[in-house]
């Protein structure tokens, strides 16, 4: 079966500094992969190469077996069908949550004011953010500001999902709250494609885990594997770091 | 703030020591700055009449009989400086706007437009506003055109529009700078186009950084007005001169000034409340002095 999410010998480097090597990764329909790993190597890179909010100067990154890596294409249509959440939110601090998701909603996929608004208050409504719908991002919690973001990305229907450490910049009591979204989010078709620093998270939520060293993959497998018996000796030293 | 800290348990709130000491400390500076006003006040009120030629001074300055025969037609003048504002200021903004978003276009085939936009700020802001009121005002209508196009009116207010663009264009390119990229990676990363992320995401809150800034330009704006007068129009600053030289006296120029002020120090007082609102707002908590 073809993968949702095919990266294929990608290569990227920011002048000097050499981000991704020669990286390779498949990433199944519905699947949730991890990508763990030691600060700059490489998570936030490969999932903004996915949403092409960067471009690779090698190799291929493909969705559904289609080449969007490919020069001169129009990223919009794919960055429809994959969302990305930030470390640092990047709500849009002039608009009410309500209209942080229905900005795309209309100017993208052209829906009408109502329906988008419906749209936002059910998925608001879902995440326990109904009476936040008119409020400011900054009259938000951490927490709610990041399950706001989650909602924007999600209200576009995506097909692939890319969460960047969205933990990372919160308050350790506010993690459970933005965690338990993306619980649910697992089993419901989507595909999530999740750079963490939660080793406790990554282990139980993933399908596999993926483990990153200096912009290659260095391990990978189901979690049991790559916590419970790491083969590689990388793996076992950045494990015995975090987890000490 | 501190007033709500206080416990409110009768009509004189217990104040801690150092809400005392405090306290004393405001009066104190209250009471130095009432002295040091009234010393300079004093100071001028006694010594100015007492220089030599303060009546001649008094006389050709202060003149009130003068200012009540000058102040209804330099108001009548000051209309024109209003309407040379008013169909200004629309226009700076439009065309500093768009020299703004050209200077931060950034695909490269787009370099010339960035080139022509830095060019056109460069020239604007380095050649001074009455040199360029003279060239473009005498110089366009020196062209020959048809009336009504050939009004020194019209050309004056053109090149005072396009110096202040420079000028704006500058602030709104600030603002525009000052939205951090991730917000523009938040709107492209859900599929806006890049016009559209201008537009919606960063814009607005570039303009509302800028508002104070822009403001001030306003604020200079409304003085320079008066350097169109330098071509032909009669404004106020032209009409004070006439009066001046048909009654010998300088008193119009005051009046003038004091009507240039009624306006400005308005605007001006805006500008500064803005400017502290917004540096609350976005520079954090104040230090303890």
């Amino acid at each position: 079966m073809t993968p949702k999410v095919s990266l294929r010998g990608v290569s990227k480097s920011f002048g000097s500094n050499t981000v991704l090597r020669d990286l390779s990764l498949d990433v199944a329909t519905g699947e949730v992969v991890s990508l763990i790993g030691a600060s700059g190597s490489g998570k936030t890179t490969l999932l903004r190469c996915v949403n092409l909010l960067e471009h690779i100067d090698d190799g291929a990154v493909l969705l559904d077996g289609d080449e969007i890596s490919a020069i001169g294409r129009d990223p919009n249509p794919v960055r429809r069908r994959v969302g990305i959440v930030f470390q640092s939110f990047n709500l849009f601090p002039h608009m009410s949550v309500a209209r942080n998701i229905t900005l795309a909603l209309t100017k993208v996929l052209g829906q009408s004011h109502d329906d988008a608004r419906t749209h936002a208050s059910d998925l608001l409504q879902r995440f326990g953010l109904a009476e936040k719908a008119d409020v400011y991002p900054d009259q938000l919690s951490g927490g709610q500001q990041q399950r706001v973001a989650i909602i924007r990305a999600l209200a576009m229907r995506p097909e692939v999902l890319l969460l960047d450490e969205i933990t990372s910049a919160l308050d350790p009591e506010l993690v459970g709250e933005v965690l338990d979204v993306v619980r649910e989010l697992k089993g419901s078709g989507i595909t999530l494609l999740i750079a963490t620093h939660e080793m406790g998270f990554a282990r139980e939520i993933s399908d596999r885990v993926c483990f990153l060293h200096s912009g290659s993959v260095a391990e990978i497998g189901t979690p049991t594997q790559v916590f419970g018996s790491p083969q590689d000796e990388r793996t076992r030293q950045f494990l015995r770091r975090v987890t000490n | 703030m501190a007033r709500g800290l206080h416990r409110r348990t009768g009509h004189q709130p217990r104040l801690t020591t150092r809400q005392e000491y405090e306290r004393q400390q405001r009066r104190r500076s209250s009471f130095i700055a009432a002295a040091s006003t009234f010393v300079v006040l004093v100071a001028v009120l006694v010594f100015v009449p007492r220089m030599p030629r303060w009546d001649r001074v008094k006389k050709s300055f202060f003149d009130v009989d003068q200012m009540g025969d000058s102040l209804p037609r330099l108001i009548d003048a000051f209309w024109l400086d209003v309407k040379i504002f008013a169909w200004t200021t629309p226009a700076i903004f439009a065309l500093a706007l768009l020299i703004a978003l050209a200077r931060n276009s950034r695909s490269p085939a787009l370099f010339p437009i960035r080139a022509l936009a830095a060019a056109y700020t460069d020239v604007m802001r380095g050649v001074p506003v009455i040199l360029w009121i003279y060239l473009v005002g005498f110089g366009v209508p020196g062209l020959g055109i048809a009336r009504p196009f050939n009004s020194p009116l019209l050309w004056g207010s053109v090149a005072l529009a396009m110096t202040y663009s420079g000028y704006v264009a500058e602030v709104f390119r600030a603002g525009i700078d000052s939205v951090h990229e991730s917000q523009r990676a938040a709107a492209r990363s859900l599929g806006l186009s890049s016009t559209q992320t201008m537009r919606h995401v960063v814009l607005p809150q570039a303009i509302r950084r800028v508002v104070p800034p822009l403001l001030n330009d306003l604020v200079s704006l409304q003085k320079d007005v008066a350097l169109v007068s330098l071509i032909g129009p009669i404004e106020i600053l032209r009409q004070a001169g006439i009066d001046k030289s048909k009654f010998a006296n300088f008193t119009p120029f005051v009046v003038a000034a004091l009507i240039f002020l009624s306006v400005t120090i308005p605007l001006t007082r805006l500008t500064d409340y803005l400017w502290q609102r917004e540096r609350r707002r976005t520079s954090g908590t104040r230090v303890a002095a």
